[in-house]
């Protein structure tokens, strides 16, 4: 018979939770230190790594990753604000500039990605007219080229061309004659491009026999002659040029010795300058010297 | 006898591994529950910034988990369920662990039955007039004259309890002293080597290490005596749930340890057939409306008992509160007065301090104290375990004494007979001091 109000239901057994022996050793497991590490973070890392390698071994994903990322490179250095638009080059005279500019890129706009500014920099200084370039680029993305053109301080006659050389003895340019540039000194001779120090400091020592001065000879490697019109020579010493050419200035200035008929004035031994007369001169010395004789003895 | 030392010894191995990784664990096996703290030690003072000095030494750890859960398989304090032990071993160690969030290899365990039995040993060593060594104190303790305590049984506890050197005792340390004669006084413990075997067993199968292993009636002593107590003399008596230990303490050193074999269950066991109810109904109606002492209050406070039989009268039952202490009170009673027995045999009254303190869960019970001051002396008070940190506010009562008390046991234990040097007699790795002790006793 059932009962009219409903009774409780019977109480289960007491709950006793107890952990199986495998719940229990798999908890201590997962608290093991390196083990825990290595389920945390190992086993995601192998999935990830082995998931990307098996799609990366497809050679169609691969060209279409590089693909990708060519493309986002692309449209990012494609962006306006690193195009450059126009190009400003400073210093330098008209052929600098010509040459300058035919080494530049001539197709506007470019990305700023795409050029090479020390390339462009060494290539403008490779040139011979320019000792220095800054290349950047500026504002409004205009490629700004700052030259620093050679000034040439002296001619090199080498053979039959004239350079033009700067105080660094470095050629700078050539010219056809030397009329374009009566301004600059001559210099000729093996070896003269490297002492272009001591030869400027001759030529402002030559001080009065400027006018008269066609250039400087470098000889032997090792000294300078003075080469003035009608053929006339200043052999100077390797040591001390400036104080001998001052000597002969001296002279010159006394006894207005090279407007005379000499043809070489030696200074190399300094103690012992000597004269070496034209041989018209040196004749017409002998026969004076003759004739004088020969009156002494009549 | 060899053998247990090695164990101890391996034990103590054990937990110096233990302390080296930090973590280790202390399970309290109980007749009622099994309570399961995880440790962390982090060296001395790690956890106070404030300056001040730490409290009884136990600041350098700190307790991370703690888990309690029924005790299953567990009578008199012995394992008697091989299978059901190590599943109750297994819930609270995994709970505890999952609090602490770290794995735990090393246990330290207590037993509190196993028939403990104590010993009081003494030996002689003639050191003439040299200085003593510790040489001299291992050989004055292998120089003690052990008693036949049987086959089945191993020692729990050995520890020298007093030195004395020529007619001077009361030494803690006689080592560097100079004498004729060194005398010890040791006190040992014997328990039933099978209980031993059990709980090692059991624990093996749960997967960990045994670090350590002390009576439950030691290290609730420890727990929840306070310093003078242990020093002038003292007995902790801990009412638990199969088993009711007691430990004697006297200058800061165990004399004395037993157990009654009767404890809360057997109350709770009167209550259930003396009322005819079920043992967790009994159970239940002990904890909330026990008590030891009857007021004429307690005639008028009825108590619903239930019942699941369906018969009415049966189920709405009730029963006063002084019928209910009628049945507690006399089973407290016999449990008190073999205490006193055991005490009186031990020779308590000859201590200068004469203390009794009652801890456990039983010591919970309304009203005991007065009961307790009638049977065992007037100087008993109820005794909690000391405060140690992170211990959460759920295992703080009485109950925890003895688990409590490992802790303290696993930080800093006393010293043990396997603690010391080995004699050089029984040492042959030693021999070549041997021959220039010869030497130096012979030229």
């Amino acid at each position: 018979m059932r009962s009219l109000t409903r009774r409780p239901a019977p109480a289960a057994a007491p709950r006793d939770p107890a952990p199986s022996k495998l719940g229990y050793r798999y908890q201590r497991l997962m608290l093991t230190p390196g083990f825990r590490g290595t389920v945390r973070i190992g086993v995601p890392l192998l999935l990830i790594v082995a998931i990307f390698g098996s799609w990366y071994s497809q050679p169609e994903n691969r060209a279409e990753l590089a693909a990708k990322i060519e493309d986002t490179k692309q449209s990012f250095q494609q962006r306006p604000q690193f195009m450059v638009q126009t190009m400003n080059v400073t210093g330098g005279d008209a052929i600098a500039l010509a040459e300058v500019t035919a080494r530049l890129p001539t197709q506007f706009p470019f990305s700023s990605f795409d050029i090479d500014l020390e390339k462009i920099r060494a290539d403008i200084e490779a040139l011979d007219p320019i000792k220095s370039a800054s290349v950047r680029v500026g504002q409004g993305g205009a490629l700004e080229i700052a030259l620093n053109p050679r000034v040439p301080v002296a001619l090199w006659r080498d053979g039959a061309t004239l350079r033009l050389i700067d105080a660094d003895g470095v050629q700078s340019g050539q010219i056809g004659a030397r009329a374009e540039r009566l301004d600059l000194p001559l210099i000729a001779g093996d070896g003269a491009e490297y002492n272009i120090a001591e030869a400027l400091t001759l030529f402002d020592a030559a001080g009065p026999l400027i006018d008269r001065v066609r250039g400087l000879v470098r000889m032997g490697e090792r000294r300078w002659d003075m080469v003035l019109d009608r053929d006339q020579r200043i052999l100077l010493p390797g040591d001390n040029p400036a104080a001998a050419l001052d000597r002969v200035i001296a002279l010159n200035d006394a006894q207005d010795m090279l407007s005379r008929d000499v043809a070489i004035v030696d200074m190399r031994n300094t103690n012992r300058p000597t004269l070496r007369m034209n041989e018209e001169a040196a004749d017409a010395l002998r026969r004076v010297n003759n004739t004088i004789d020969d009156g002494a003895d009549n | 006898m060899g053998d247990l030392y090695d164990s101890q010894r391996a034990m103590r191995q054990m937990r110096k591994a233990a302390m080296q990784r930090g973590v280790v664990a202390i399970l309290d096996i109980g007749t009622s529950k099994i309570a399961c703290l995880v440790l962390r030690f982090d060296g001395p003072e790690q956890f106070r910034t404030d300056g001040v000095g730490s409290l009884a030494g136990q600041s350098q750890f700190r307790v991370i988990g703690a888990a309690t859960t029924r005790s299953r398989g567990v009578r008199f304090g012995e394992v008697d369920a091989m299978q059901e032990t190590e599943r109750a071993i297994r819930t609270a160690v995994q709970a505890a662990q999952k609090m602490a969030n770290v794995r735990v290899d090393h246990v330290i365990a207590c037993l509190s039955g196993a028939r403990p039995r104590s010993y009081g040993l003494d030996g002689t060593l003639n050191v003439s007039g040299a200085m003593i060594t510790e040489q001299d104190i291992s050989q004055v303790m292998a120089s003690c004259d052990v008693p036949d305590y049987g086959a089945d049984r191993e020692v729990l506890h050995a520890q020298p309890v007093n030195f004395a050197l020529d007619h001077r005792s009361g030494l803690s340390d006689p080592r560097g002293q100079i004498g004729n004669e060194l005398k010890t006084d040791m006190h040992m413990l014997t328990v039933d080597a099978t209980a031993v075997h059990n709980i090692f067993y059991c624990i093996k199968r749960c997967d960990l290490e045994l670090a350590g292993i002390a009576s439950s009636a030691y290290v609730s002593g420890m727990s929840s005596l306070v310093e003078d107590e242990q020093e002038l003399g003292a007995a902790c008596i801990d009412l638990g749930g199969g088993t009711t230990g007691l430990s004697v303490f006297m200058k800061k050193h165990m004399i004395y340890a037993d157990s009654v074999r009767m404890g809360g269950e057997h109350v709770t066991s009167d209550i259930s057939m003396g009322l005819q109810i079920p043992a967790s109904t009994a159970e239940r109606i002990k904890t909330f409306y026990g008590g030891v002492m009857a007021t004429g209050m307690d005639d008028r406070e009825m108590i619903e008992i239930g019942g699941d039989t369906g018969d009415w009268e049966h189920d709405r039952r009730t029963v006063s509160r002084a019928e209910l202490i009628g049945i507690m009170r006399p089973r407290v009673e016999e449990i008190l007065e073999e205490v006193r027995e055991r005490l009186d045999a031990a020779g308590f009254e000859h201590l200068p301090g004469q203390q009794i303190v009652l801890t456990g869960g039983g010591s919970q019970i309304p009203g005991l104290d007065g009961l307790a001051s009638k049977i065992l002396g007037q100087q008993v008070r109820l005794g909690r375990p000391l405060r140690v940190q992170g211990l959460p506010q759920a295992a703080i009562g009485p109950a925890f004494s003895s688990a409590v008390g490992l802790t303290l046991f696993a930080a800093n234990p006393q010293d043990e007979w396997w603690d010391f040097e080995i004699p050089a007699e029984n040492y042959p790795a030693r021999s070549l001091k041997r021959a220039v002790k010869w030497f130096k006793d012979n030229w």
